[in-house]
């Protein structure tokens, strides 16, 4: 298909190189070099989709980021939602079509590779028209470590949409040879396609390189789709350019109204003529260039509308030198048209008749709005210039400097010595000797007549229900109004009322204009109203760019244990514990988890079974002073315990709170081995540390974490003695009670490995924990299923261990606690000092909240009926005397902490808070469960052996 | 996010601290002699300062080592930092929003 609309020459795009694409369902040709707006329009496509409220055509607005409505989802190469067509580069075989608003995301995981790269640069360069360039250039030059990032597929900026001259020559030639400067330049990098997305503090910026984008299919596997640059900048220089304004008008939003500006990048850029006959509608002395420049290559241009009274004389000059009208003191007040306009509808601005003049093709410019952004993110204050009709930077940040259009230069010789000058300020602070680079020439510029303010354009009917603010979100100027009249002032809250500026564009081309409408309805300025703030990302980042290679199993460190291989051999189901993945149960053929859990259940309580318990946390605590650190963190006293023997031990923090148990083991006399719960394993040497260094930095102790270099397993049950007798029996090892007694611990050797065996039970049933390196824990835990075979050893999981303790009583930290739990409210008073003046929590059980009656307290639940698990979590209520619920709201006494079917009693049981729970022992409370009341008996938590008269055989 | 000076290991991403709360914060010398008022303020009272404020961080990806640091609670940013037991600086002038570590 040819393309009607392409010049004959000129422009970026390699003509030598086509590329087919396929948009609604038609195919197209375009150029390489082209986007996928611009090969469109080469077309005559104006019309890209329809408005995602209201269903009206919409086109292609502007020419790149800035463009408030030409969304696209891609299909091919690969499902991609909501991109613009004018940043999109067309390749073969891209296949795309237009949708109203939102996009659809791929049901089909992403195969691309998305990575990041950290940068340290003296000196970071935004953007690369010609201020960037030549503070990019004067960096290079006085041997500073540079970063230039442009967001285009190549440098230039706003040069690439004109026909300006530097130095005599085509302002792209000076740019290309300063782009193989930068190239030869050891210290810099030079990366295009990549957008600064989020400016931070301390200069650190965000940046996405879009690297295998514009390549399609074509683009090698091996290489990042897209990348974050992390780049940490001594001084930034912002030279982002502007963004060229429209002005709002009735029915504003038909395919074929553009910004004027973006016009002549479609005609300079990519050799494309935007239609065959313009309206011009303007505020200022810019849309001329494109009136006089289109009119050139060829396109009818009918009126240039001015809205001053006073026309420029030197661009009235050359408007009627190619027969072009121009129409001072007029605005377009509307337009006509169905998918495309066809008539501008022109009147005079004090009013009489509204003249419709033939067009397809009407080009608006308002000024223009430079972009702040980058500036306002990193808490730069803006303020309004009225002379040019926009917000300006107020000055400079301590490691931020902007230059050129983005600070409001109007000129490109402004702009060049801007770029230069801001480059070797930062490099003056920065210590640098600057070598100065001489501004190019560029041809004097026309005298500036001053720019018109004009935000909307009055419609003849006062109807503002079809002016639209927002082209993206259909907002209008009627949506301002109501939202002025629901008495709201604020631009912030304006645009949470109309969604003005929520689209994938932020409100680059609304945001202003909503200001400026606002202070026009409430009758002031625009500084009075000032912007909605500037946040990061300047334009939209994909997920999973910034996810980068932390997905799947890098998104998260997944921790093993060293007998992991030999579980999965057992066919262990698995539970995720924090990071580690522990066994949950071991299921033999045909068992669900709950008959594989009564089974292991009961081999620990009748047999022998085996744990790897290797993920309990273990602290190496070392020093003079380890036990007197341990007696002001533990509520017990540890610096009591004889080497050879283990303690149980609760941590509190400074409310009197458990913070973590576990079970401590003097090593020597100044070295214990203590012992944590897996999840609270990091956060308890934390804990330590922050004591030791911060408040008690004379103690003599050290402290390392040793959970990964002891394996641990305890071996629980009846049997447990024979299985430890026949494996360490031939080492020495006396594994009656008399020589080895309950909470003592004694070191052997298996095979040349270092074991230690403690006598600890986490199950009330006689047990051993077995501590060996973790390179000999596959053997020795080989030796132990092997010895225990005869008793029937039974590995079991996270879920049986949970049954055993709850069987006991033993709380889990942090299931039947929650941090407002003291030790006496888990009945644990015993283990509360009263020897020890101080410890950390103690003076907290003393506070009059602490020793209420009322406090919830850790109960036993036994469910009346014999057979219903309560589901964890549910609450404990009580009945009326009535035997009915009290009317609600009804009091909440407490909630089930653990609940299980227990293999020993025969019933389920559970855990639980309950309010002054102790003294209700024997009652009767109730649980709902799934809409009925189920009764329960409340009991001590301590369900089997009471007495304790299984842990030692 | 911030370039924080860990004064044993010199600037460091953000991301390798954790932040403590206020500094200088004792823990009482004898707690069991404070009244329940005063105890519950060491436990529960911190001040929420407008402007120049001393706070603990640890370079907890780093050397694992606790701090102090003055921050500056409007700008966020760090005006001085020091090793525990270290007196409080005194800074040479007014903390301004904006201002470089």
């Amino acid at each position: 298909m040819s393309a009607p609309f392409r010049t004959a020459s000129g422009g970026r795009v390699e003509r030598s190189v086509p590329v087919s694409f396929t948009f609604g369902g038609t195919s197209y040709e375009g150029l390489r070099g082209d986007t996928l707006a611009s090969a469109l329009l080469a077309h005559g496509v104006h019309q890209v989709t329809t408005s995602i409220k209201l269903g009206r055509p919409r086109g292609v607005g502007a020419a790149w980021a800035e463009d408030p409505s030409s969304l696209v989802q891609v299909e091919e190469p690969f499902p991609d939602p909501m991109q613009l067509a004018t940043t999109t580069e067309v390749f073969d075989g891209l296949v795309a079509h237009g949708v109203p608003g939102q996009g659809r995301l791929a049901d089909i995981g992403d195969s691309a590779r998305y990575d990041s790269r950290h940068l340290h640069v003296d000196l970071l360069v935004v953007g690369a028209g010609p201020a960037g360039v030549q503070a990019a250039l004067t960096a290079a030059r006085s041997g500073a470590r540079v970063a230039l990032v442009d967001e285009q597929s190549e440098p230039g900026g706003s040069l690439l949409g004109t026909t300006d001259l530097v130095d005599g020559r085509p302002a792209l030639e000076w740019v290309g040879d300063a782009a193989a400067e930068l190239a030869a330049a050891p210290e810099v990098v030079h990366l295009q396609r990549t957008t600064v997305f989020g400016v931070y503090d301390d200069g650190f910026a965000l940046a996405v390189e879009r690297r295998t984008d514009h390549l399609g299919g074509a683009a090698p596997r091996e290489v990042s789709r897209q990348r974050v640059w992390r780049i940490r900048a001594r001084r930034t220089v912002v030279a982002t350019g502007a963004h060229e304004r429209p002005v709002v008008f009735t029915d504003n939003d038909r395919p074929g109204t553009m910004l004027a500006g973006s016009a002549r990048t479609f005609l300079h850029r990519y050799g494309v003529l935007a239609g065959t006959r313009a309206v011009v509608l303007t505020t200022n002395d810019s849309a001329y260039r494109a009136a006089v420049e289109l009119a050139d290559a060829g396109v009818e241009v009918a009126a240039v509308v001015d809205t001053r009274p006073q026309v420029p004389a030197h661009w009235a000059a050359e408007c009627a030198g190619r027969g072009i009208e121009v129409r001072s003191g007029s605005a377009v007040v509307g337009t006509r048209g169905t998918d495309r306009v066809t008539h501008a509808r022109v009147a005079a601005r004090d009013g009489g008749a509204v003249d419709d003049v033939a067009c397809d093709l009407l080009l608006v410019s308002g000024g223009w709005n430079p972009a702040v952004h980058l500036y306002s993110q990193a808490r730069g204050k803006l303020a309004f210039d009225t002379s040019l009709g926009a917000f300006l930077p107020t000055g400079r940040l301590d490691d931020l400097l902007v230059a050129g259009a983005a600070a409001g230069a109007q000129e490109l010789a402004t702009c060049l010595r801007q770029g230069g000058a801001a480059s070797a300020t930062a490099l003056v602070e920065l210590g640098l000797d600057v070598v100065p680079v001489p501004v190019p020439s560029t041809p004097a510029a026309p005298p500036v007549t001053a720019p018109d303010l004009v935000w909307t354009v009055p419609d003849v009917d006062g109807d503002t229900s079809r002016q639209f603010v927002d082209l993206q979100r259909d907002a209008t100027v009627a949506d301002v109004q109501r939202a002025l009249g629901a008495g709201l002032r604020s631009p912030e809250h304006v645009k949470r009322y109309t969604t003005i500026g929520t689209a994938h564009d932020q409100g680059k081309t609304s945001g202003v204009v909503t200001s400026g409408i606002i202070a026009e309805l409430l009758g002031g300025g625009p500084d009075d109203v000032g912007t909605t703030t500037f946040r990061p990302p300047y334009t939209p980042v994909a997920f999973a760019t910034l996810a980068g290679r932390d997905r799947g199993q890098l998104f998260d460190p997944v921790r093993t244990t060293a007998l992991h291989d030999w579980h999965v051999r057992a066919g262990a189901v698995w539970e995720d514990v924090g990071q580690w993945k522990r066994p949950r149960y071991y299921p033999l053929a045909g068992e669900d988890v709950e008959t594989a859990v009564l089974r292991e259940c009961a081999a620990a309580r009748t047999g022998v079974g085996i744990l790897d318990g290797s993920t309990l946390g273990k602290i190496d605590v070392q020093g003079p002073d380890a036990g007197e650190l341990l007696d002001r963190l533990y509520t017990n006293l540890m610096s009591s315990l004889a080497v050879g023997k283990v303690r149980y031990g609760v941590m509190c923090g400074a409310d009197g709170m458990v913070i973590d148990d576990g079970t401590v083991l003097r090593v020597a006399e100044d070295r214990f081995l203590v012992m944590t719960t897996t999840g609270g394993a990091a956060k308890v040497l934390d804990w330590m540390e922050e004591w030791h260094q911060t408040e008690w930095p004379e103690l003599g102790v050290h402290l390392a974490s040793v959970t990964e270099q002891w394996s641990a397993f305890p071996v629980v049950g009846p049997r447990s003695r024979d299985v430890i007798q026949a494996v360490f029996g031939p080492s020495g090892v006396d594994a009656a009670n008399e020589a080895f007694g309950f909470m003592t611990w004694q070191d052997t050797v298996l095979d040349g490995a270092p074991v230690r065996l403690a006598r600890i039970s986490f199950s009330g049933e006689l047990a051993w924990e077995v501590h060996v390196s973790s390179w000999h824990a596959v053997a020795v835990w080989e030796r132990l299923v092997e010895a225990g075979r005869p008793y029937g050893i039974t590995p079991y999981g996270t879920e049986t261990m949970h049954v055993l303790r709850a069987e006991k009583g033993y709380p889990i930290i942090g299931q039947d606690t929650d941090g407002t739990v003291t030790p006496q409210d888990l009945g644990m008073a015993w283990v509360v000092s009263k020897k020890k003046p101080d410890f950390v929590g103690k003076r907290s059980f003393a506070r009059a909240d602490n020793l209420r009656e009322d406090r919830k307290q850790l109960v036993g639940l036994l469910p009346v009926d014999r057979t219903t698990v309560l589901p964890e979590g549910s609450q404990v209520v009580e009945l009326a005397e009535s035997g009915e619920l009290p009317p609600p709201p009804v009091p909440m006494l407490g909630h089930v902490t653990s609940s299980y079917r227990s293999a020993h009693l025969e019933r389920p049981f559970a855990l639980a808070l309950v309010k002054g729970g102790r003294a209700r022992a024997g009652q009767l409370v109730h649980v709902p469960v799934k809409g009925r009341l189920v009764a329960v008996e409340v009991t001590g938590p301590v369900l089997v052996d009471p007495e304790g008269a299984r842990r030692d055989g | 996010m911030q370039m924080i000076r860990c004064p044993w290991c010199g600037p460091r991403e953000e991301v390798e601290f954790h932040y403590g709360g206020q500094a200088h914060v004792p823990y009482p010398a004898e707690p069991a002699a404070l009244s329940d008022e005063e105890w519950a303020h060491y436990v529960f009272f911190r001040d929420n300062t407008r402007g120049a404020f001393a706070e603990r961080w640890s370079h907890s990806a780093g050397c694992r080592r606790w701090f102090n640091a003055l921050r500056d609670t409007v700008s966020y940013r760090f005006l001085a930092v020091y090793r525990p037991g270290d007196p409080r600086p005194v800074l040479d002038q007014t903390p301004t929003a904006g201002a470089s570590s």
